[in-house]
């Protein structure tokens, strides 16, 4: 019966159940906490399951579903609290100047220090860092899914990387002068 | 000032955003320039950091097989209902549509009967010997069918009515015998037809209906299928249809 009913290439089974791993992942990320990050998933699918007769064919599937996710996290109570207003600079355009690494020497910092690090990084860095990198969407798929114009992703990602790169210098600084 | 230009596009390069042409450019730049490169490297293994480190969560097996489950339950179920919808929208459909055949087939009978009785009745009326038993008496007329037609009838007793019986004749209606008898109100002629009701014959219109531009009433009694037919109005129809109904 299942076999039977799913040789429609499109259905949401195909599409959704794909990205599960994906979508924990980001979700556990953004609530930093397994029991919330789960909930977050299951009304994310319940969420995109209800609008998937909406949702047009051709379109973005992931950055759809990523896009409800995220829409569903923030309007939760800790997404509310986590929320903070885009700040004008956010919208600016992309600083000339170099990130300046200094020679973040990342050899030393391990998993779970860039992981403490992102975890730290305020939701709306931490996301955009996360999207870009582990689930290596597009400018443009990032634009969809957190609803802003591509100028935004770029200038927003540029401050993650920069804030990211602040925090794991700061770590291994203090790695060092703690041992 | 090649690095200026550069530098505020290293994470669009690395990130595949920039476009081929522009990538190449810089690709080109970066095999020349070690300061570049160095920060390209750095950028790189940041790049990769935090894409190793930011698999970090692994759902449930529970919470897997919830969303499997929930969402082929609950997309099975969908498809359930709407499976069963569609199937009562074609239940409905089919049920339409029979129903539609079945009444255009019984429109299509009635019309046929119709018409054929009104060619009886128009050949009738036509022909120089309209009816085979001349007799305003329903008490001659009636026992004349005995013998010629395989049941019999009541007449209505026409006395203080308009009508007057003309006389009858046997007659077939899709091979089945039947009495045609010829009632007159003024000037205009009726002629009753009444036949064994069977299943061949459509359904009863249930009042008078406009046949042809001949006014027919048709109804059952008694294991019987009369038709009244003739150009007289549907008034005086339905009032000789009155009287044969209530014959006893």
């Amino acid at each position: 019966m299942e076999v039977a009913d799913r040789r429609l290439p499109a259905t949401f089974d195909d599409l959704a159940l794909p990205l599960f791993d994906q979508l924990y992942n980001f979700a556990h990320w953004l609530t930093q906490d397994r029991a919330e990050a789960e909930d977050l998933v299951q009304e994310t699918y319940a969420k995109a399951l209800r609008g998937f007769p909406s949702f047009q064919a051709g379109t973005n599937f992931r950055a759809w579903m990523y896009r409800i996710l995220r829409n569903t996290f923030l309007s939760s109570r800790t997404g509310l609290k986590t929320t903070v207003a885009i700040d004008d600079e956010d919208a600016g355009a992309l600083p000339a100047e170099s990130a300046n690494p200094e020679s973040l020497l990342l050899e030393q910092a391990n998993r779970e220090m860039v992981q403490e690090a992102l975890a730290e990084l305020p939701v709306r860095f931490r996301e955009i860092v996360l999207l870009c990198e582990v689930e290596e969407m597009s400018y443009q798929e990032i634009a969809e899914t957190l609803g802003i114009p591509i100028g935004t992703v770029m200038s927003r990602l540029f401050r993650a990387r920069k804030a990211l790169r602040e925090l794991l210098k700061n770590k291994i600084e203090g790695g060092r002068h703690g041992v | 000032m090649a690095c200026e230009q550069w530098r505020g596009k290293l994470d669009l390069y690395l990130d595949g955003e920039l476009a081929e042409e522009e990538a190449g450019e810089l690709a080109a730049h970066l095999r020349g320039c070690a300061s570049c490169a160095g920060d390209v490297l750095d950028r790189v293994q940041l790049k990769r950091a935090v894409k190793i480190a930011g698999k970090r969560y692994e759902p449930s097996a529970a919470l897997r097989s919830r969303i499997a489950r929930g969402a082929r339950v609950e997309s099975g179920s969908l498809g359930w209902r709407w499976r069963l919808a569609g199937v009562a929208a074609l239940i409905l459909l089919a049920a339409a549509a029979a129903a539609n055949f079945y009444a255009g087939r019984e429109r299509a009978a009635r019309q046929r009967v119709y018409s054929e009785l009104a060619d009886l009745h128009v050949a009738t009326l036509a022909s120089a010997t309209p009816v085979d038993v001349v007799s305003s008496d329903r008490h001659t007329v009636k026992p004349w069918f005995q013998g010629r037609i395989p049941f019999t009838f009541n007449l209505p007793e026409l006395q203080g009515s308009e009508f007057t019986l003309v006389g009858g004749r046997v007659t077939y209606l899709e091979q089945t015998p039947g009495a045609h008898l010829i009632y007159q109100i003024r000037k205009h002629q009726i002629s009753v037809f009444i036949f064994q009701e069977r299943g061949g014959l459509p359904g009863f219109a249930g009042s008078v209906v406009n046949a042809l531009s001949f006014n027919v009433e048709s109804w059952t009694q008694n294991g019987l299928r009369y038709f009244a037919v003739g150009d007289a109005s549907a008034d005086d129809i339905r009032g000789l249809s009155r009287l044969l109904k209530s014959a006893r």
